[in-house]
């Protein structure tokens, strides 16, 4: 596969530096369309060989640049949704509320563009989201909500912390999780003072939850609209 | 102690703990089908040294990190059993309810340390005597709520500093590093909400640490020290690339780990 992909990014770059050659003949030109052609059946060979069907999105990288291009990611959501939360306000949100709810979007916001900048140029392009099946009139949507973000965020740098091979950015995750786990104690007090660390999240070990990036997805997903190839997040 | 439970629980995070341990799988549950007809008392050496063999001399380290980790969970179980204890100290209703399953996470953690260590083949270390009062700098620890709060604002702020420092030396074994980890929310989790509950009282606190402040005073200032921070990994976090973040923002969005000796200090005058 991996001769394949080179081969194929070699005729997709001899095919760019043909056009921007500038004689180029006719008959040139057949010969590289075909060139082309061959690479997109290479293309989609590919995808069928090694790849979960069309699943041919956003790519994580390797290693510990997946890892933390999933944190980067699950950042990205969080702080676009209380930026949203933020900019329209459900009715009851008293002073005390909107305060608390602003030192998180600031947090989501500071995590985001930590990422972005530590993860530089190997890092995912900003992601495409829909909220749309939140209501952010409603508390009960919006704090709803924010409780399945916490709690997701928690459970996903939890199941990732055995991924990362460098004790500094292990660290790192940790200086992180522990403040999504402030949150998700947070949001749930404030729907149900107490259930800051219920047993729907904390089994009879006293252990909260971990979960694989493929398990997180399965619940991120409904807001990401851009598409993105887990095959390279471990797990 | 239950051997089955913590291997499962290992497995979920470590799915190759079975062929870690043998390469036969087959083999691991004839083991435990044997270990159901043996003496009980004659399992946690054997699986111990399955666990030396699947870990290798990384267990050393680990266990070491897991009796430090044993005896912060001793000195809070045993605090809020104490302030449990106490009549008159917690109201009753919600702070008497967030109290007890505090607790009661505290006192799962230490049997989940004390049946992980036996399992790798090591005694775990004895509960010491505390002195919850830390040699007279908080008299009123159990007969008075505020102060009981704070001091359990302390203990779990630096508990989520003592598990973030150790998750580096748990390299070597994902199964535990990853139990690590969920403990090590779940006492964030503690801290957010007895953060809350002194709020409540008036005190000038959030669920987060906000710089290096503490609502208590100079007493606790090495629970908080370092935590004022604003720089990551050699990123000012501050207005990080022209986004509006505060100083307090930044400092609150990271938690900082404390080393082993930092915890030591911090605990040493309350133990008796």
């Amino acid at each position: 596969m991996k001769n394949l992909k080179n081969e194929e990014d070699q005729l997709l770059s001899e095919k760019v530096d043909g056009f921007l050659t500038a004689n180029v003949q006719r008959r040139s030109f057949l010969k590289y369309a075909g060139a082309g052609a061959a690479s997109i059946a290479l293309l989609a060979a590919g995808c069928k060989k090694d790849m979960n069907s069309d699943d041919m999105g956003v790519s994580f990288g390797t290693g510990d640049t997946a890892v933390l291009n999933y944190a980067y990611a699950l950042e990205q959501l969080e702080a676009a949704f209380y930026i949203q939360v933020l900019n329209f306000p459900y009715e009851s949100m008293n002073a005390n509320e909107k305060s608390l709810l602003t030192d998180i979007r600031d947090h989501e916001i500071a995590h985001r563009e930590f990422f972005k900048s530590a993860i530089g140029a190997n890092a995912i392009p900003e992601l495409k989201v829909n909220f749309s099946t939140i209501n952010f009139n409603s508390r009960d949507s919006v704090l709803g909500t924010a409780k399945a973000f916490e709690d997701l965020g928690v459970s996903a740098y939890n199941g990732a912390g055995q991924y990362i091979a460098l004790g500094d950015y292990l660290v790192l995750a940790g200086k992180i999780v522990s403040v999504e786990g402030r949150h998700a104690a947070l949001i749930r007090d404030l729907i149900s003072n107490g259930t800051f660390a219920d047993n729907t999240v904390i089994d009879a070990m006293g252990l909260d939850k971990s979960r694989t990036p493929q398990e997180v997805f399965a619940i991120a997903g409904a807001y990401v609209v851009t598409k993105l190839n887990l095959n390279t997040l471990p797990g | 102690m239950n051997i089955q439970n913590i291997i499962d629980e290992i497995e979920k995070v470590d799915a190759n703990i079975y062929d870690r341990i043998s390469p036969r799988r087959k083999a691991m549950k004839n083991f435990f089908n044997i270990g159901s007809k043996v003496a009980l008392s004659a399992v946690p050496l054997a699986l111990g040294s399955m666990f030396n063999k699947a870990y290798g001399q990384t267990t050393g380290t680990i266990v070491d990190v897991l009796q430090f980790a044993l005896t912060l969970e001793y000195l809070e179980s045993d605090f809020y059993d104490t302030g449990l204890k106490s009549a008159g100290l917690i109201p009753s209703g919600a702070p008497m309810g967030a109290i007890t399953t505090i607790c009661q996470h505290e006192k799962a953690h230490v049997k989940f340390l004390q049946d992980t260590i036996t399992s790798l083949g090591t005694t775990p270390v004895t509960k010491p005597s505390f002195d919850f009062t830390a040699k007279g700098t908080f008299p009123t620890v159990f007969s008075n709520y505020d102060t009981f709060l704070a001091v359990a604002q302390a203990f779990e702020d630096t508990g989520v500093r003592a598990y973030k420092g150790q998750a580096g030396n748990l390299k070597g074994n994902a199964g535990v590093l990853t139990a690590a980890l969920n403990i090590h929310s779940v006492e964030a989790r503690h801290a957010s909400h007895i953060r809350q509950m002194r709020k409540a009282q008036g005190a000038d606190v959030k669920p987060w640490i906000t710089l290096n402040n503490s609502g208590i005073g100079a007493v606790v200032n090495n629970v908080y020290a370092g935590e004022e921070t604003t720089m990551q990994a050699m990123l000012e976090i501050t207005n990080i690339n022209g986004q509006a973040i505060s100083a307090n923002a930044a400092s609150e969005a990271f938690d900082e780990p404390l080393t082993k000796d930092q915890v030591l200090q911090i605990v040493t005058p309350f133990l008796a």
